[in-house]
């Protein structure tokens, strides 16, 4: 937190900037929000208005020693509502058992409350130490006034402050009317505790609101109701871009249950309110029958002309030109090439894929008299909240936004093109309404994984060493108009770093980059670029290893070499320390049993390693193809290196896990087509995700402990998946695999 | 519209819907039983699954005109106090990620396990073929159903 996000904090301003300067206790925080989650939070039921301790705006001890903790970022299945909680938690020395978790609002005293990147952990590891640690120094303080003791005489465990000479203690319930009337001390003043005395950080928690899952409790966005709420549908143009002409609005409006049906012009942003037709009804069932039977004349616009086989042939086209941008050049990339002892040449591409979340795109939004509350299913509330007032001119603080529990996130949510569409529909109606997206819409309406195109050729000296590297990437990019000049922008995901392994190791290394200009928004899906770089990468590196007759481990461990600490190419650029990465590598190597196997045809292990999010991953697949071709990936090694401390280990070895079979999942089965400037698929039939049968059985999973900051889990687990797997299947099969998804090349030996 | 009544979690419950509308959004819409998941609408998900006669049932292509007098249960309805040995030991081994699919996965374990006490792997991956986990807990899932099965082999010793 810090003091921008304090400014046009509005009706609470006061109360906000007294809490966080430290200028003593604040009480009722949100005395004047109305309706709002965080009034509950303030004021719960249970608890006596007065004589509650509130030293910042995440902790709340009430006196009968219940101890409520809010957390600020969105929960999207990254377990983060647990993760942060217990960190403050473990330095407030209070049982978990006493303690209650709420989700806090869209709110600035919380400071940034995006979910993405992996952020959530590192941005606020620190930060929320100090939150818990401010507490407990104050209620031991609080402990030393009333029994006139020196507070180094007394120490905090167990929800209490205990005063071993004496034998006395206080319980945190106890103490907090006389904790609410200290002065809080400055976060940086205060002592942390020492890691080795940890009890809950690096232990198995489960989830918080695993009783709620588990029993069916309304947690989700798509579990809102409000009294009076009507049900709407949203019909988009099927071709990206496209606009109304017209629709047969008087017959829907007829239909059973139908309210409303409206034509909402919408803007040209693929991120933003498109055009398209609002049916509002009395149920979700009445919305979705009637918009069965609705008929649209779309203007579909030059959007109409595109297809995967379209850009397909085009990249091939490109593949034999220079590039239009170059990202990086290292030496003489050609002229190395050109005096190879021995040179590989190999084409990768993969498509558009869908972040598929399995709750649909929703949101309930609720406009009254020139203010609009909102309860959304997003990892971005800021954008949420950004949208509507740029969009629908309500400031922003006239906007309350409640982050509900989201039915996976995946990136998807960082967009929140179906928050702004709950909103238009709502303030066109004044009543509340919840928008639901059918599985269509969301496969259809996506902000795609962006597909893309590798080129690429690799040099080798005569002792088989990597000396040269050239990729020409053809990728995609939206027009958009900046300045009021049209320009390419490449699609959120689409692009590649010069800084990219083994971009900063090969001594003459060429990158270029050719955008292919497209309609189709595109977005952040799980380790966005490094989700199939690392594929397209480390599955070349493995040709070029068996090419030059040498182990793929010892290979790449030469590429990394002893560069030790390598700082980013200019400001944009990723630093990265080699030593960590060669530490996993070995690791994973070494738990993996890396060539001590003797493995019948059929079977074979596969490496692989990426760095991204702050985060060093590598990882052994071991697999089995039949000879019919049959994959069954037997087991994954994974050995991480995200710091010193792990905060949740069963959350964590969650996010690995799920990070492996998530990847597995693209990697076998997922894919877009497009036709006509539309997704062709349509829905699970049609667009097959990963079932249970065909997961890996077994993932053992490492967490190596190093003296680093702490980082997040959401994403760095999953990019060396694909590598490792294909290059199994190389291990086992002897074919490459140079397309995804997986299912389309034949893996049948003899 | 039509009245139907219905037996949903030993209560009797009438509803006034179309008689095309699937039973998914009659719990949903109608009678706050939010528990019951939609995820794709045509029976390739498996988040909205719940048993009728005890039989595992995608409620998204359950028509309410074909429901008659038969015993619905949801996730609501699993157990009076939440204590399935499946629903404690989700809790137990902490199973679900984002937690959306998993009162489906919960369900279709259940009938698994009545019908089938001790599964193996092959039986688990053929009875919840039908549920998609987008976060893949799925060993997670198959760990709970194995620990499910042993607790419910001690607790009938």
């Amino acid at each position: 937190m810090n003091a921008d996000h304090l400014e046009n904090s509005g009706r609470r301003d006061f109360l906000r900037k007294s809490a966080l300067g430290g200028g003593g206790l604040m009480l009722g925080f949100y005395l004047n929000v109305a309706d709002s989650a965080a009034k509950r939070v303030a004021k719960p039921s249970t608890v006596p208005e007065t004589g509650e301790f509130k030293p910042n705006a995440f902790i709340h001890i009430a006196p009968n020693g219940t101890v409520t903790l809010i957390s600020k970022q969105p929960e999207i299945g990254q377990g983060i509502k647990t993760s942060l909680p217990m960190i403050i938690a473990e330095e407030l020395e209070v049982n978990w058992k006493d303690v209650v978790i709420v989700q806090g609002d869209l709110d600035p005293i919380y400071g940034s409350q995006s979910a993405g990147g992996s952020r959530s952990t590192p941005t606020n590891y620190e930060e929320f130490h100090r939150l818990g640690a401010t507490a407990r120094t104050m209620l031991i303080q609080a402990a030393a006034e009333t029994w006139k003791v020196p507070v180094s005489e007394l120490i905090a465990h167990d929800s209490a402050v205990h005063h071993s000479l004496s034998g006395r203690k206080l319980d945190y319930g106890q103490l907090v009317a006389k904790a609410a009337t200290l002065p809080v001390p400055a976060p940086e003043s205060v002592q942390l505790k020492d890691s080795k005395n940890y009890k809950l950080l690096g232990t198995r928690i489960g989830g918080v609101d695993n009783p709620g899952i588990v029993t069916g409790k309304p947690l989700f966005g798509i579990d809102v109701q409000l009294p009076g709420m009507l049900y709407a549908v949203y019909e988009k143009s099927p071709v990206f871009g496209g606009k109304v002409v017209s629709a047969n609005l008087d017959k829907i409006k007829s239909l059973p249950g139908v309210r409303n049906a409206f034509i909402i012009q919408g803007g040209s942003d693929l991120k933003g309110l498109l055009p398209g037709i609002a049916i509002v009804a009395d149920s979700t069932w009445a919305a979705f029958s009637a918009r069965k039977q609705l008929e649209v004349v779309w203007d579909e616009g030059q959007g109409a002309d595109q297809s995967w086989a379209g850009f397909a042939a085009k990249a091939n086209e490109l593949s034999t030109q220079p590039g239009m941008d170059i990202l990086r050049n290292d030496g003489d990339a050609k002229a190395a090439l050109a005096a190879a002892e021995k040179t590989v040449e190999a084409a990768y591409s993969y498509p558009f894929i869908s972040h598929a979340s399995i709750e649909p795109q929703n949101c309930t939004a609720w406009y009254k008299d020139g203010a609009i509350e909102i309860w959304a299913p997003t990892q971005n509330p800021e954008a949420g909240q950004k949208v509507v007032t740029a969009t629908l001119g309500i400031p922003k603080d006239k906007i309350t936004l409640h982050i509900t529990r989201s039915g996976g996130g995946f990136g998807r949510r960082l967009i929140p093109d179906y928050i702004i569409e709950a909103a238009a529909i709502s303030q066109h109606l004044t009543v509340p309404v919840k928008l639901t997206w059918t599985r269509e819409d969301d496969l259809r309406h996506d902000q795609y994984r962006a597909g893309g195109f590798h080129f690429l050729r690799g040099g080798l000296d005569d002792k088989g060493k990597l000396v040269a590297w050239h990729n020409h990437f053809v990728t995609f990019a939206n027009k958009v108009v900046k300045d009021g000049k049209p320009k390419l922008e490449l699609g959120s995901g689409a692009n590649l770093s010069g800084d990219e392994f083994p971009g900063r190791w090969v001594e003459n290394c060429l990158l270029e980059q050719t955008p292919l200009e497209c309609n189709i928004p595109m977005g952040p899906w799980r380790a966005p670029r490094s989700n199939v770089l690392a594929w397209v990468f480390h599955s070349f590196i493995d040709e070029l290893a068996h090419a030059a007759g040498r182990d793929p481990l010892e290979f790449r461990l030469e590429i990394l070499g002893d560069k030790g600490f390598i700082p980013g190419t200019g400001e944009q650029g990723i630093p990265y320390d080699v030593n960590r990465m060669k530490h996993v590598l070995q690791h994973v190597a070494e738990k993996a049993e890396w060539g001590k196997k003797t493995l019948p045809r059929g079977q074979g292990q596969g490496i692989a390693f990426h760095f991204s999010h702050r985060g060093y991953i590598a990882q052994v697949a071991e697999v089995t193809v039949s000879r019919d071709g049959k994959l069954k990936v037997d087991r994954v090694v994974v050995s991480t290196d995200i710091g010193a401390q792990i905060v949740n280990l069963s959350g964590a070895e969650n996010q690995v896990q799920g990070s492996v079979v998530d990847g597995f999942g693209a990697l076998t089965f997922q894919e877009l087509n497009i036709e006509k400037g539309r997704i062709v698929q349509s829905n699970f039939g049609d667009y097959p995700m990963l079932r249970i049968a065909d997961a890996p059985t077994r993932v053992d999973v490492h967490f190596l402990k190093t003296d680093n900051p702490v980082t997040g889990l959401g994403e760095p687990a999953l990019p060396p998946l694909a590598p490792a797997v294909c290059n199994a299947i190389f291990a086992a099969t002897g074919k490459r695999v140079r397309q995804l998804p997986l299912l389309r090349t034949d893996l049948s030996w003899s | 519209m039509s009245k139907y009544k219905l037996n949903i979690n030993g209560v009797q419950k009438t509803v006034d819907v179309a008689a095309e509308t699937p039973l998914l959004w009659v719990l949903r819409d109608h009678l706050n039983l939010v528990g019951t998941k939609f995820g794709c609408g045509i029976g390739q998900c498996g988040a909205c699954t719940v048993h009728i006669d005890g039989q595992p049932t995608r409620a998204c292509l359950t028509p309410i005109s074909s429901v008659g007098k038969s015993q619905i249960t949801t996730i609501e309805g699993l157990n009076p106090n939440g204590e399935h040995p499946l629903q404690k030991v989700w809790q137990e081994l902490d199973v679900p990620q984002c937690g959306y699919c998993q009162a489906g996965q919960i369900m279709t374990a259940a009938a698994l396990l009545k019908k089938n006490p001790r599964p193996t792997d092959a039986d688990i991956d053929t009875a919840l073929a039908g549920n998609l986990c987008r976060c893949g807990t799925y060993l997670r899932i198959r760990a709970g159903i194995h620990r499910a099965a042993e607790i419910v082999a001690k607790e009938s010793v």
